[in-house]
């Protein structure tokens, strides 16, 4: 079996007081496309700093590509992309000039540098203006350059910081379109950080909720979902006549929790999926018409504020 | 060493030095100005002075107590002169450019290397070299050797345009090149080398601690005082540069310079760095 692309055991990174890696332990697949989602300050971006050994860990294992990125970061950063949440590039050089740098930086074989700037600017659409100083670029453009920046030494694991920040939603849908090809078709990894939950639903195969440094949750959306006891929502379908019967028929049930009108069906809020056989079977016995009791899918906007929510319960416990 | 990733951040940093005017003109201005325009002026005006004339008599009878108290090598040399102008011409240009063209490798080092980290933090650019693949060594010193080189390469070349101006405006009245000796090869080859090194080690030292170019020119800019000093020294008829007080100077400045360096090398930090962004 391969080895895992990112493994973390217990690791904790401390600033003087504050806690902003708290015995993180996470695993991630070779060619995973992983979520880290997390608030302003979960420690996220401590932890792709530690990954890239950039900032040592005060305790606990990493291993990236296998490596330890305490002991052998350049190897580890030679084999990684990092888009830092600020662009990072020089404004006083021209885009062409930025990259050469990093390419040379990143050890590009001096014979391929040419090809793979022209071809990394191509693909982020900065060619024809690859001679200007990038101090001139919108905020977009600056971003594309700097995510055509990570992808120049094809790496092997991509950290991503909010790659989409700033891109117009065709740029934005061109780097998540970018962001699949290369876990599922050259089998890179991905490590997503993003506040964009959409974005992370769409385009992550797990993801990791971060809350004050600690590991809230850590799996699918839909394994989450289930493990975090997410309110289910349905909609209910009854006969038109029979919906204010039907309302009332349920909302006597402990597991429902709240109905409301939407349109012609009802929009029921349960506790768990187990409450909808109970709630089908107390309509049948009413002898109500029932055409359809459709879940609706949980979005990962809803974990994650049910987790945020539980993480604020835990911390205003005695 | 990551040899190839060390010359990227050297030449990176060097060609914006190039591409940045507020950092270039400064950078020209000064040493024409010190190098070229003022011995150019003062070999002019001696060249057309008159040895018999009012000025030069009471210029020489002011400075009687400094002529007097010269060491004996620079005495002797005077001695072989005609007249006082060829005597006043030999030491203006002997005794007080010398720490001039000391003060520039390191005003030039200490300015492109106030750029460094401080710089790269105020542009925002740092945290992305941070992320580079080389070792904190590496990147440490090659934040080193840019500024070096530029600070050597306008030591020796403003002491050509320097040797060549004056020999162009004095030829006539003194008739040789007398800024080329002993003292003044000890002075390029040895000296500007580690008055270079000394400016850049202080700075690279400061700017990875601070935030802005400006904190880090304000604090490591005071690494000039020593050569002040020197030019004070001079000046004042203190200290006299021979070709043993080259030596002994170059020496303290190298110790000072690699102490520096080795310093800053091994207390150097990425996580130290990144972590104040």
């Amino acid at each position: 079996m391969a080895s895992p692309a990112i493994h973390l055991q217990e690791v904790t990174r401390r600033f003087g007081a504050i806690t902003a890696v708290d015995k993180l332990s996470l695993t991630v697949e070779a060619g995973e496309v992983f979520g880290f989602l997390g608030h302003n300050g979960a420690g996220k971006t401590t932890t792709i700093r530690l990954l890239n050994g950039v900032l040592a860990a005060d305790s606990g294992v990493i291993r990236v590509l296998g490596l330890d990125p305490g002991a052998q970061g350049p190897q580890v950063r030679a084999r990684s992309g990092v888009l830092t949440e600020t662009p990072s590039l020089d404004e006083r050089l021209t885009a062409i000039d930025n990259l050469i740098y990093y390419a040379d930086l990143y050890g590009v074989p001096p014979g391929q540098v040419g090809q793979r700037t022209a071809a990394v600017l191509e693909r982020f659409e900065l060619a024809d203006r690859a001679g200007e100083k990038v101090g001139g670029y919108s905020k977009g453009m600056k971003q594309r350059l700097a995510l055509a920046r990570a992808f120049l030494h094809e790496p092997e694991i991509l950290f991503l910081d909010e790659p989409t920040a700033g891109l117009d939603p065709v740029a934005a849908q061109e780097v998540g379109r970018m962001i699949r090809h290369l876990s599922r078709d050259e089998g890179r990894t991905v490590f997503l950080c993003t506040h964009n939950l959409v974005e992370a639903q769409r385009l992550c195969d797990r993801v990791a909720v971060m809350e004050h440094g600690r590991l809230a949750a850590v799996g699918t959306p839909r394994a989450l979902a289930r493990e975090i006891g997410a309110e289910m929502r349905y909609t209910l379908e009854v006969a038109a006549d029979q919906r204010e019967a039907a309302r009332h028929e349920i909302a006597l049930l402990p597991a429902v929790k709240h109905v409301e009108t939407a349109d012609a069906d009802l929009t029921l809020t349960l506790s768990d999926r187990e409450a909808a056989p109970e709630v089908l079977a107390r309509l049948l016995a009413a002898n109500l018409r029932v055409y359809a009791l459709t879940p609706h899918e949980t979005s990962l906007e809803d974990i994650y504020m049910a987790l945020h929510r539980q993480g604020q319960e835990r911390e205003q416990m005695p | 060493m990551n040899w190839r990733a060390m010359r990227t951040i050297i030449r990176k940093d060097l060609k914006v030095v190039r591409q940045t005017r507020a950092v270039l003109i400064p950078l020209i201005i000064v040493p024409v100005l010190i190098l070229v325009l003022m011995p150019g002026i003062g070999g002019a005006l001696l060249a057309t002075a008159d040895p018999d004339s009012e000025v030069i008599r009471d210029f020489r009878r002011e400075s009687a107590a400094f002529f007097d108290h010269l060491p004996a090598p620079i005495s002797e040399r005077l001695a072989q002169y005609d007249d006082e102008v060829q005597r006043i011409t030999y030491i203006l240009f002997n005794l007080f450019f010398p720490p001039m063209v000391l003060l520039l490798p390191t005003m030039v080092a200490n300015v492109i290397a106030a750029d460094s980290f401080a710089g790269e933090k105020e542009r925002k650019t740092l945290e992305a070299l941070l992320y580079a693949p080389t070792t904190d060594r590496e990147l440490y010193l090659a934040k080193l050797i840019g500024p070096w080189l530029a600070g050597v390469a306008v030591g020796w070349l403003g002491y050509l345009a320097f040797a060549i101006v004056v020999t162009l405006t004095t030829l006539s009245f003194m008739g040789s090149v007398f800024v080329l000796d002993a003292t003044w090869l000890l002075l390029i080859f040895w000296v500007v080398p580690a008055a270079s090194g000394l400016g850049l080690g202080a700075m690279v030292l400061v700017s990875s601690r601070v935030n802005t170019f400006q904190e880090a020119y304000q604090l490591g800019g005071m690494i000039v005082l020593p050569i002040l000093l020197l030019l004070f020294g001079q000046l004042g008829g203190v200290v006299y540069f021979s070709p043993l007080l080259a030596l002994a100077v170059g020496a303290v400045l190298w110790a000072l310079a690699l102490g520096l360096v080795v310093y800053g090398a091994r207390s150097f930090r990425r996580g130290a760095l990144i972590a104040r962004l």
